[in-house]
Formats: structure tokens, sequence, C-alpha cells
């Protein structure tokens, strides 16, 4: 494509995302639809505020044509005391239009963030790999918050500033067409600037925006991992990409800003113009006879009058631009089709019994080929069973698939092809909440909230009684540690687990998974870093769990899996050997020999070992 | 009011740009002020006295000072914006420098939806104050005293029947930010509340799917979704009463004007002209007034804005230089606790106490002991990450509380407990100690760390983009992804915080394999589980409930502590 082509395709991108424009105002308007009735009340307040607002200047001069200037002292008083009425009734108004607006405003805004949040719900794995959790905050926080000034200040001021220029265009013509018209010469000019600026602030508000959640994306991921920045000297290098990135946001705004800024000076001029028009032409007119004194000083109030709400609007019109934009990438978020959706015959899931089948299972993370290339599959051909009550252990090197085959369990990812049964039903047909609530899964990377302990190991289940926290606690043998914090289950935790230890981290994890009692519980690598005498204490707790349910162990500590009832080897996504701990040592295949790796070091030392043993 | 000064003070190294945006607002107010005396001199000399021609150069000199007004305008815009977006650009950078300062023991604390809203939203608030505020405060003191002073001028009884509603209005006004700035700085920390729900949410996403938690967390977020709706609707019921009274107190003088006025023109004491433009210039003594009330306002917000600011910005870091520390010559590697013992924030328990312990240059020291029992408190005393609270740590006879940060950190590798891989590509993640590492050592050091045949499996190799968090990567990828990162830094103490617990075996034997040779000639302190890990280095020490119970090397340590001998057992099954 040669740079012609180039262009043409530059300049058809900019009429799609014209057209897209409205379509995003069009859906904007439509989260005001449920509140049509504040919306009318708005109106009504608002076009009182306007009458009130254009009455005040005709008043007075009345006030100063027909009775200053005739002396008539009694009707002064009377057209004053009527100015006054009219000012109390503008004072209602406004202050109703600005409380039901903003109502209105914030309304939307909380319904706007609620989606967004209940959105994230729905969104599967595949999509978090993907994206930037700074850059989804950027959407909730920066880009609602655009959206805030848009809606609170914004709208009303819009249409009360249409209303007022509408009602200030009536007066205008009543009092002395001519002169009306005469002052009108200057809105096409007004139109066509409008226009042509408003095209230009689109692109860089829209540039605004993006750079402002790359910043967002860019603080995120180094607030979380500022230890590992400490720990290597990042500082100065963070530093300067960070003030890089804030840059190009400053730029953004600035240059966008050069657009905006020029609409009110614009407006100012062509008001002058017109002021300018009528303190000429009414001037001629005056001395011509042909109207008063009194209708051109009216006139010269509304030509600034009419001019007002003009600004004002201008101004609104850029926040509408900066407004579109982060509107724009709300919804972008909100239009992400979910990924894992319910089937329409979707059953809830019957109480599971707990066999688990994997039929020819292949999965890719990625299935779109890339540059031209397939992605390749992270399990092949898998075939698996899991009775009622088993214990399966899953182990292989890493990166073998071992993470993603318990995550398939979950329906954390679909399968790309061959099914997974559970007690018989395609785990595909059934309703994602109703299988996931009968799962427990500690994953590797044990993630806390911040909240208390006690909150945390509540997480699985919510409304768990004190006690039974407690002896989940015990049974784990997390209780001990947890005792001897600060506030015992009352310690607040940090986010991420603040100065707990990993392995601490991930006692209490177990602890959840453990108080969820679930039919299906799945331990990803869940005391890897525990130290090895507490985990042959947890075992001993694991054992009670796992009887009667059916569990699935990822483990690289072999000790941990020996008394599963059933071993899967895997290697590079295909189970290449399975059976008990017995029978695969015997076959003396990879099971054998990751086995003899991990304990060649130790064969001598046993004897010492059992001689000291407690 | 001093929070709002120091907000200011972030203009000063664009105090040209902002004098400049101030210059021209100081002419938009001119223009502004001359305006109506034209209008006037117009509709007395030219109208009524009947003089077209100077009915004609009235309004083109109306033009042309309408036009100045619009250069001056835009200036004026553009540059208070300018100014104000380069004061945001720097206050993130100093808040992003800041926590980058602030030591573990803050980051313990702290959360990541607080920090990020305050980086955000609230320096987004100071900067609108910085921008649009003071010029604007300046421009509508002057049009207020400007007109005031105008009025007395023109007409000395009608003015002081005006400026009688000035106290009034500013009473109102007084009421209003006092009420108002409470409201927004709740406002703000519920905000961030808010952010911090959805930010744990996004980041524990596994969790909140495996107990399907999606409702409780929805609702969690509706709850406080609520609550910051309520104090925004409250702060909104204050502005609509406070603003339309301002409004109306104010007309109200308008309209005793237009009776007093009329009055005075029928009896001949003023000209209609006069009464004319002295409505105007009310006019313009309203708007400022109401500016005032805005801005009152805005300045409410960007104070509980600016002091949430401040608050990181003030923050004094844990771990600080000394004054005078001194740079950490090349390091041999001789680690000593002398009677260290250390107590997290908060916590009424010692977590190490009474720790001492030499190793020697080159030496592997391998630190057993429970979850819980002080092992990686060990390890972040070294590179001071947080400091002790009795005792002393010393590297070649320094203590660590006497060099710099810098220099001290520079000489020590460490993989943390975390692996925490950065959006970028696998190169970026392995390079990210010494971005300009060349390929060749990239690659070497992944070889070293076992992760050299993995990456090059990938679809693009060391060019592999990781996400967020490194997914697509099984855990062990990770790990080794750390520690290729913490080798190619090539340090003189190495820390392996428990850094090959998600490994499998066969890959930890390689890794180990690696490792001894790298350990070779630096100190190395390992913290890991497994007996076969520690079985060769040349100390061992077990920890207990922060006591260091047991030392020596695997033979003595069998013989002499029970502790050990149970670890050991433990893994023989």
């Amino acid at each position: 494509m040669g740079p012609r082509g180039g262009f043409r395709r530059l300049v058809e991108i900019e009429e799609e995302r014209a057209a897209d424009q409205r379509a995003v105002a069009l859906r904007l308007m439509r989260f005001l639809t449920p509140y049509w009735p504040q919306l009318v009340l708005a109106c009504v307040l608002v076009i009182t505020n306007a009458v009130t607002f254009s009455l005040a200047p005709y008043l007075i001069g009345r006030a100063i044509d027909e009775f200053i200037a005739a002396g008539d002292r009694a009707g002064l008083v009377r057209i004053v005391l009527l100015l006054l009425v009219t000012y109390l009734v503008g004072m209602g108004s406004m202050s109703g239009q600005m409380y039901v607006m903003g109502w209105t405003g914030q309304h939307v805004l909380a319904h706007m963030r609620e989606q967004i949040c209940a959105k994230i719900q729905t969104l599967g794995l595949r999509y978090f790999d993907r994206h930037d959790a700074g850059d989804l905050m950027s959407r909730l926080t920066n880009d609602v918050d655009v959206l805030n000034q848009l809606l609170t200040n914004g709208l009303a001021q819009m249409v009360g500033g249409l209303l007022q220029m509408l009602a200030i265009v009536i007066a205008m013509l009543m009092l002395n067409w001519q002169l009306a018209l005469a002052s009108f010469t200057v809105i096409p000019a007004m139109l066509l600037i409008i226009n042509g600026l408003a095209r230009r602030a689109r692109s860089a508000f829209r540039k605004a925006r993006t750079t402002i959640g790359d910043v967002s994306a860019e603080l995120e991921e180094n607030i979380a991992a500022v230890r590992v920045a400490q720990a290597y000297g990042r500082e100065e290098i963070n530093r300067q990409r960070f003030a890089e990135i804030n840059a190009a946001n400053r730029d953004a705004n600035v240059s966008a800003v050069g657009i905006t800024a020029a609409f009110a000076p614009a407006m100012d001029v062509l008001s002058s113009i017109a002021v300018a028009i009528v303190t000429g032409m009414g001037g001629t007119l005056v001395i011509s006879g042909a109207t008063s004194v009194g209708i051109v000083i009216s006139f010269l109030r509304y030509v600034q009058l009419f001019f007002h709400p003009v600004q004002q609007i201008s101004t609104v019109y850029a926040l509408l631009q900066a407004a579109l934009a982060a509107s724009e990438r709300v919804f972008d978020l909100l239009d992400e089709p979910p990924e894992l959706v319910d089937a329409p015959d979707a059953v809830p899931m019957p109480p599971i019994r707990g066999e688990v089948v994997f039929e020819h299972v292949d999965f890719a993370y990625d299935t779109a080929p890339q540059d031209g290339r397939e992605r390749e599959p992270v399990l092949r051909d898998i075939n698996l069973i899991a009775r009622p009550g088993e214990t399966v252990a899953i182990v292989g090197a890493t990166g073998a698939g071992k993470t993603t085959l318990v995550n398939l369990v979950a329906r954390f990812y679909d399968v790309t092809a061959g099914r997974i049964l559970i007690d018989g039903l395609d785990i595909r047909k059934v309703t994602v909440a109703s299988l996931r609530r009968q799962l427990g899964i500690v994953p590797q990377d044990s993630f806390l909230f911040s909240g208390t302990v006690a909150d945390n190991i509540r997480y699985g289940r919510l409304d768990a009684s004190d006690e039974e926290v407690i002896a989940a606690a015990q049974l784990i043998g997390a209780h001990e540690f947890i005792m001897r914090l600060p506030a015992g289950y009352q310690t607040e935790i940090g986010e991420r687990g603040g100065t707990l230890s990993q392995g601490q981290r991930q006692l209490i994890a177990l602890t959840r998974a453990v108080l969820a009692d679930p039919r299906i519980l799945i331990l990803d690598e869940a005391t890897a870093s525990i130290d090895t005498r507490t985990e042959r204490a947890i075992q001993q707790a694991l054992e009670i769990l796992f009887r009667g349910r059916t569990s699935f162990v990822v483990a690289h500590r072999l000790s941990t899996v020996r008394n599963a009832d059933r071993i899967y080897v895997l290697d590079a996504g295909r189970i290449v050997e399975h059976g008990r701990h017995d029978e695969l040592l015997a076959r003396g295949g990879l099971y054998a020999q990751l086995y003899a790796r991990q304990f060649r070091d130790l064969a001598p030392v046993k004897v010492h070992a059992s001689a000291t043993s407690i | 009011m001093n929070i709002l000064w120091r907000a200011l003070s972030f203009l000063r190294p664009y105090w040209t740009t902002a004098t400049g945006a101030a210059f021209s607002l100081l002419m938009v107010t001119a223009a502004n002020l001359a305006l109506p005396q034209i209008i006037r001199r117009i509709i007395d000399d030219g109208i009524q006295g009947g003089h077209l021609s100077t009915v004609l150069w009235g309004a083109l000199v109306l033009v042309g000072l309408a036009a100045m007004r619009g250069v001056f305008n835009f200036a004026q815009g553009f540059w208070s914006e300018k100014a104000s977006q380069n004061v945001a650009f720097d206050v993130r950078n100093m808040l992003y420098d800041q926590i980058q300062r602030l030591s573990f023991s803050y980051h313990d604390r702290a959360q990541t939806g607080q920090l990020l809203t305050r980086l955000t939203s609230d320096v987004e608030m100071v900067r609108q104050f910085t921008g649009m505020g003071l010029f604007q405060f300046i421009n509508a003191l002057l049009m207020l005293f400007g007109s005031a002073a105008l009025l007395l001028w023109m007409n000395w009884q009608l003015a002081l029947l005006t400026l009688a509603t000035v106290p009034v209005v500013l009473a109102v006004l007084l009421r209003l930010i006092s009420f108002i700035r409470p409201l927004f700085e709740q406002a703000q920390a519920k905000l961030g509340r808010l952010n911090t729900i959805l930010q744990e949410n996004l980041a524990g996403i596994r969790v909140v799917k495996a107990f399907t938690r999606e409702e409780f967390e929805l609702n969690r977020f509706r709850a406080a979704n609520l609550e910051y709706l309520n104090l925004n609707v409250r702060a909104l019921r204050l502005f609509s009463s406070s603003f339309p009274l301002l409004f109306f107190i104010f007309n109200l003088g308008t309209g005793g004007i237009v009776w007093m006025g009329g009055e005075m023109v029928i009896s001949k004491q003023l000209s209609l002209g006069e009464l004319a433009a002295f409505i105007t210039y009310l006019n313009y003594l309203m708007f400022p007034l109401l500016m005032v009330g805005m801005l009152g306002a805005m300045t409410a917000r960007a104070a509980a804005s600016a002091r949430r600011v401040f608050e990181i910005l003030d923050a004094q870091p844990e771990v600080t230089e000394r004054p005078g520390a001194i740079v950490l010559p090349p390091i041999r590697g001789r680690v000593a606790f002398e009677d260290v013992s250390f107590r997290y924030a908060g916590s009424e328990h010692d977590s190490l106490s009474h720790v001492s312990f030499v190793v020697e240059p080159g030496q592997t020291v391998a630190i057993l002991g429970a979850t819980g029992s002080g092992k990686s408190t060990v390890i972040n005393l070294i590179p001071r990450f947080y400091d002790v609270t009795a005792g002393r740590v010393t590297i070649d006879g320094y203590d660590v509380r006497d060099v710099t940060l810098s220099s001290l950190r520079s000489q020590i590798g460490i993989v943390l407990q975390e692996t925490v891989l950065f959006s970028g590509t696998i190169r970026d993640n392995i390079a990210y100690g010494r971005p300009d590492s060349s390929d060749e050592e990239v690659i070497a050091a992944a070889r070293a760390a076992q992760a050299h045949d993995f990456i090059t499996a990938l679809p693009d190799g060391y060019q592999t983009v990781v996400g967020e968090r490194g997914m697509g990567l099984s855990g062990g990828q990770r790990q080794r992804i750390a520690i290729a990162r913490a080798l190619l830094l090539n340090p003189r103490i190495l820390i392996l915080d428990d850094s090959t617990s998600s490994v499998d075996a066969e890959t930890e034997y390689q890794i180990q394999q690696a490792l001894e040779q790298l350990m070779r000639g630096r100190t190395s302190f390992v913290i890991a589980q497994r007996v076969s890990t520690v079985r060769s280095v040349d100390l061992i020490l077990v920890f207990d409930a922060g006591r260091l119970v047991a030392r020596g090397t695997h033979e003595q340590l069998l013989e002499e502590s029970e502790i050990y001998a149970a670890i050991v057992h433990s893994q023989l099954l």
C-alpha cells in the first residue's frame, strides 16, 4: 500500500470514527433514559430559569423606557416588584435544576461504575491475560470522572444555555426584528468555527484519554511491584520511563487545550462584532427616530446575554469531546463479549458426586493464529479419570501444563477440543457459578485481600461462624501463627498479605478452601512455600480433607503425592504415564526418574535421620 | 491555607508561563472594564447627542477591543493549562518517585488502589486548582475591585447600595466552603476505597472466580459506590442551595438599583446612559462574585486532594540514607548479624530476636525453619529493605545503615518470594536490573537459570511479550526468569528466597547445578524447604520462632540439632 492508500485509509478511519462518535453519544443518552421523569422535571426548571433569565433585562428595559423616561414613580415601583418576583422564581428554578441534574448525573455515574464492575466479573481469564489491570482501572476512575464533569455541570449548562439562547432570540425578534436579524448575521460564522474546532478537538482528546490510561497502567504495575524495583535498584530507570509516559499525557492535554482554548475567544470576538453591529445600526435607527434608546440598551444587553450561553456551550462542547472519548473507552469494555457464557439451556450443576473425566482434551491459550503460525497447544489429547472420592495427583516438569489442566476443571478456560465431564455432565452444559460453587481451588499464587485474617478465611464461605473459621484454621495448623499476630483473627492484613510470609499466606488460602467444604478440591502447588515440617502436619489434615471428596493435587514435591489414588505424569502437554506411586516407580519411566532425582541426595542420610528421629 | 500555598508553589518552575497567563488575564479584564465605558459614550454622546460618526467609530473601537481581548483570552487559557499540566506532570513524578523510595514497611500497609487514586484523581484536582483556580481568583478579585471602584466613581450612592450585598454574599460563601471541604475529603477517601476494591478484584481475579465470589465482590463495590454517591449528593445539596441564593442576593441589589437609579433619573440626578452603564457594571460585579463562589468550592476540593497528595510526599521513608552516607566500595561479601532484633511496625512480637552470625566471603548459607520463623526477615535485612530494631547488620564491616542504598543494593542480587513479571518482553524482564545488557549477557543468564530452552521454544523467543503478571507462563517458568534476572546483575551477594519451590525436582536439580557454579566466589543466602537443596552448603542456619536455634553443616546438624533432624526426616517419609 502506497502513501496515498495509507492516507485514504486514514481518512476512512476518521470517517468511521465520526460515525462511531454519534453512536457513542446516542448510547450515552441511553444511560439517561431511566431517569426521564427527573430529566423532564429538570427541563421544566431549566426553561423556567431561562425565561426568568431573559425576562429580567426585558423588565429593566421597560422600566427605563416606560417609567423612568416618563417619570412614572408608581409604575417604577410596580415593575421593580415584578423584577423581584422574577428573581425569586429564578432562584427556585436554578436551585431545583442544579439539584435534579446533579442528582441524575451522579446516579448515572454510579450506575456506570457498577456496570463496569459487574462486567469485569463476567469476563474470562483470557481477557485478564491480555489486558493491563491499570488500564481497566483508569476506565473506572479517570474516564468516568470526565463523564462526571460533563453530566454534573455540562449537561444542565448545555440545555439551559440552548434554551436561554432560544428565549433571547425570540425576545430580540419581538423587540425589533430588523436589529435582531442584523445581529444574527454572526451566527453562521459561529457555527463554522465551532464545527471546525470540534473536529480537531476530538482526536486530541482521544489521545489524552489513551495516554492517561497508559499512565494508570504503568502506575498500577509498578506500585504493585515496588519491592522488586527497590531490590533491583530500578528506581531511576522506572522514574525516567514513568516521566516519559507522564509527559505524553501532558502533551496530549496541552495540545487538546490549544484547540479548545480558541473556542471562547472566537465566540468573544463574534459577540463583540454583534455588539458593534447593534450599536452602529441601533444608533443610526435612533438618530433617524426609528427606534428608542431603551430598545437599543435592551438589545445590547441581549446580544451580550446571547453570547454568554454560547461561551458556556463551547466550554461544555470541549467537555463533551473529552467525555465522548472517555465513554468510547468505557463502552469498549462494556461491549467485551463475556468469554465463558452459560449455554442458553445450561442447567445448574446438581450436587456433585465427584467423577471427573477428560475425554481427548486439547487446549491452547490463544487459538487465533498469529503471524501465520498456529499457536502451540498447551495440552494435547488428555484422557483422565477421577472417580468420586479419589485423590488424583498431577506431576511433571515446569511448564508441562499441570496448572492449565486443573484450571480446565474449574472452567476458567474452555477446552479447544474434546470435553470434560463431571458426573457425566459436560461442564459447558452447566452454569459456571453452580459448578465453581462446588469446587475449592487453592491457586499457586495465594492472593489475600485487604481486610482481617478472618475476612480472608471467610472468603471461602461467607456465612461461616467464628467457631467454624477457627476450627478450619486449627485443622490446617494455621491457628497457632494467627494467634501470634497482633490482633489474632482480627489482624488487618494489607493487600497481598503485607508482612505475612508466603508460607503463612498459603496456610490462610488452604484454610479458606477447607471452610468452603467443596465437593471437588483442587490444590495447585498449595503447599510449595510451606516448610516440610509444617507440610507434614498439613498432610494429615489434608488426608482428612481428601476423604469423601474428589481431589486434584498438583505438586513438585513427590512426597506430597505418593498417597494419591492415581498419579498422572505430564510431559510437554501430554500424559505420558499414570498409575499408583508404586506402579510408576516399578515402571522406571519419567516418574521414577523425577523421584530418583528428588531423593537421590538423601538416600545415604536415611540412616542418620531415622536414628535421630523425633 | 498552607496546603494551598504549597500546592501553588508547584507553579514556581513555570513562572514565565504563569505570569504570561496572569498578564493576559489582566488585559482581558482591562478590556472587559473598558467596554461599558465605550458603550456609554456611544449612547450618551453618539445616539442621544445625534453624532453618527461617534457611533460608528465607537463600534469600530468595540470590535478592535474585542479582537485584542480574544487574543489575550486564548493566551490566558492556553498558558494556564500548559502551566497546570506541567504541575500535574511534576506532582505525579514526585509522587511516583516518593512511592518508589518509601520502604517496604510503608508498602506493607499501603493499598495500590488508594495510591493510584491519589496519583490520578487527586492530582487532577490539584491541577485544576493551580491552573484555573489561581488565575481566575486573581481575575475575579481584579474584576471585583475594579468594578467596585468604577461604580463608586460613577455614582457612589448607587454603588454603596450594590456593595451592601457583598458581605452577605461572602457570608453565604464561607458557610458553603466550611461545610463542603470535609465532604470532599470523605468523597476522595471513598473513591480510593472504590478503587482498592476493584484493584484487588482484578489482582485476585483467580481467587474471586475460584470461589465464585463475583456477586460478593460486586456487592462490596456496590456498597462503596452507594456511599460515594451519597457523599456526592450531599455536596450537591449544599451547592444547589447556596449558589442560587448568591444569585438572588445579588439580584436584589440590581432590583434596588433599577428602583433607586430610576428615581434619580426621574429627579435628573443621573442620565439614562449612566444608569445603563451602571447596570452593565453590576453584571461585572456579579460575575466575579459567583466566580469566587465557584472557586471557593473548587479550592475546598483541591485542598482536600492536596492534603492527600502531601500525605504521600511527606511520608518519611523508614529506611533513609544517613547524611554523609558513604558509597560502599566493591565488597568481598562478609556478612555479619550482630545481636539483631527486628519487629514489624504494629506487631507485638519480635520477628527476630538476638540473632548473631557471620558469613565469610564466598560461603553459601542455607536458612531453614518453619513457616513464619523469620527466614525472609533475615534476608530482607541484608539489602536493608527494613532497618533493624536493635543490633546491626554489617557487610565487610560496614554497617548497612552507613552506606548509600544504591551502592549497597546494586551489589546484591535477590530473587523474592513473589515472582513478578512486568509487561514487556522476556528479554526486558531478564534485563530489568541492567537494561543496557547485551543479548549475549541476557542469554547467558537465562542459560544459567535453565530458562533458555523454554524461552527459545516460545513463539517469539526472547521477544515474547508476557502479560502483566506473566500470564501464559507457569509458576516455575516465571521463577526461572526471576532467577535469570538476579544472575544478570553478577552480584557479590546472592539471595534466593525460596526461589525453587515451584520448580519440579528435575528443573531444580538443573538450576542447582547452575547455581553452584554461580555461587562460587559469591556469598549466597538460600532459603529452601528441601534438604536436598541445602545439603552441600557451607553453613546452615535453623530458625525457630525468630531465634537462631542451630547452626553448622549438614553432618554437624544431623548429630546436634533435633529440629534439623526432624526437618530432614519429614522429607523422607
